[in-house]
């Protein structure tokens, strides 16, 4: 054989969330404390990648990336009849606890982007004591919209390119070409009206101002961290929100928009480095009986 | 606090537009099936643009006497001078990201925008020189 095969491999685990089966696709790499991955609205696991590949985070972590229902390799469900997808805050938590719960993950850490670092937020607020870390990529409790969802799925506009359109300004202009045109073939094949249904989640149903105050990182440390061409969630937007959170770690990340681990995998890793980091030492110290 | 730049100076970059265009086969290739009048440019004198089949046929400057458009997209002359920097600032480097911020207004019938936004965000960083012609 002569072809370098990358380290990552691809099954699927049938999940019963809400009363319902789901063949979910997922990705996972390494050995160690589980961190689940989240991929952005109207995208899917590959984003992830460079981070299931990378070698070092292997030696301390199994890195797991799934495919949200409906998402990349993880179709609707067989009883699907064809009514429009919506996510919901119940249903995506519902979904990653489930997830984690059919794989039997003990305490896992999640790192989610954008409707995943949304999410994250809420896995904070009402279920922190099943994680070892929490980790928002492109987080905050509300941002403000800055387009029409309905132009996202409508039979006279190419659902596809107006996606890929859209968002291709919240990629930052130093991210490599390659990395930047990976990163929109994802919303290219999206299926439709999917990335609509996403963000219903994060526009109508996953406001949560008022809420994050009730975030305890003593019982989960969260770190959140925003791209600064990111002008959907803005820095400003996550600092507003961390504001609230007492204990909760912020960066902005240079050269970077929104969807930093697949736009630009090398900068990335600069900023990922030192959380992934301080998330495995508290898991030595833990073992070692030692309190931070 | 930063100067407005001065108008003149802010147009000039549009009247390069259509030649930069015709040297973009991929783009033109992009909008082939377009087919529109649309105004582009600063907010208060923005240009009228005819394109066909994916070039611009016509461009004129104002003052233009009632001309029909479909869609118009507007900005201030801060925003075009950052927005043509090799590098543009966070913030100022999408044209959704101009009009989130309120530097740009965008109206009209937005179905010829849409269908072809890439395209859009394309053609006017045309004049947005790389870096290394920039510095020269």
């Amino acid at each position: 054989m002569n072809g370098r095969i990358e380290p990552m491999t691809g099954r699927y685990v049938h999940v019963d969330i809400g009363g319902e089966m789901h063949r979910i696709y997922f990705e996972e790499n390494g050995a160690g404390i589980p961190l689940v991955c989240l991929h952005t609205a109207g995208a899917d696991g590959r984003q992830w990648r460079h981070v299931l590949a990378d070698a070092e985070f292997a030696t301390s972590f199994r890195i797991i990336a799934f495919d949200m229902p409906w998402h990349g390799k993880s179709n609707p469900p067989a009883q699907w009849t064809g009514e429009d997808y919506q996510l919901t805050t119940a249903r995506y938590t519902e979904t990653i606890r489930a997830f984690c719960k059919a794989l039997r993950l003990d305490r896992p850490a999640v790192m989610g982007c954008s409707i995943g670092g949304r999410i994250v937020l809420n896995l904070a607020i009402d279920h922190a004591a099943e994680f070892r870390a929490l980790i928002g990529l492109e987080a905050a409790d509300f941002q403000q919209p800055w387009y029409d969802t309905a132009w996202l799925n409508r039979p006279d506009v190419h659902g596809g390119e107006v996606c890929a359109a859209l968002v291709s300004g919240l990629i930052a202009p130093q991210s490599p070409r390659a990395s930047r045109e990976e990163t929109l073939w994802a919303y290219k094949q999206s299926g439709p009206g999917v990335f609509k249904g996403d963000l219903y989640f994060y526009r109508v149903d996953g406001d949560l101002r008022g809420r994050v105050q009730r975030i305890d990182t003593d019982v989960c440390p969260l770190y959140l961290l925003t791209g600064e061409y990111d002008f959907s969630c803005t820095p400003e937007d996550t600092r507003r929100t961390a504001a609230s959170i007492k204990g909760a770690r912020v960066t902005i990340m240079e050269s970077l928009g929104h969807f930093p681990m697949s736009e630009n995998p090398e900068q990335f890793r600069r900023y990922i480095v030192p959380v992934l980091n301080e998330i495995a030492k508290a898991q030595v110290s833990s073992k070692q009986g030692v309190h931070a | 606090m930063k100067q407005a730049p001065d108008e003149a100076a802010s147009i000039k970059p549009f009247s390069t537009i259509p030649a930069l265009l015709d040297a973009a086969p991929a783009l033109i290739a992009r909008g082939r099936f377009l087919d529109c009048e649309c105004r582009l440019g600063l907010i208060d004198r923005p240009c009228f643009a005819s394109i066909r089949s994916g070039r611009i046929v016509e461009l004129t400057a104002q003052p233009a006497l009632m001309r029909s458009w479909r869609f118009s997209f507007r900005a201030t002359p801060l925003a075009w001078t950052e927005y043509w920097k090799p590098m543009p600032r966070p913030g100022w480097h999408d044209l959704l990201a101009l009009t989130k911020r309120g530097e740009a207004v965008l109206e009209g019938d937005l179905h010829p925008f849409m269908t072809h936004l890439q395209y859009f965000k394309d053609l006017l960083a045309l004049p947005r020189l790389p870096a290394s012609k920039a510095a020269a």
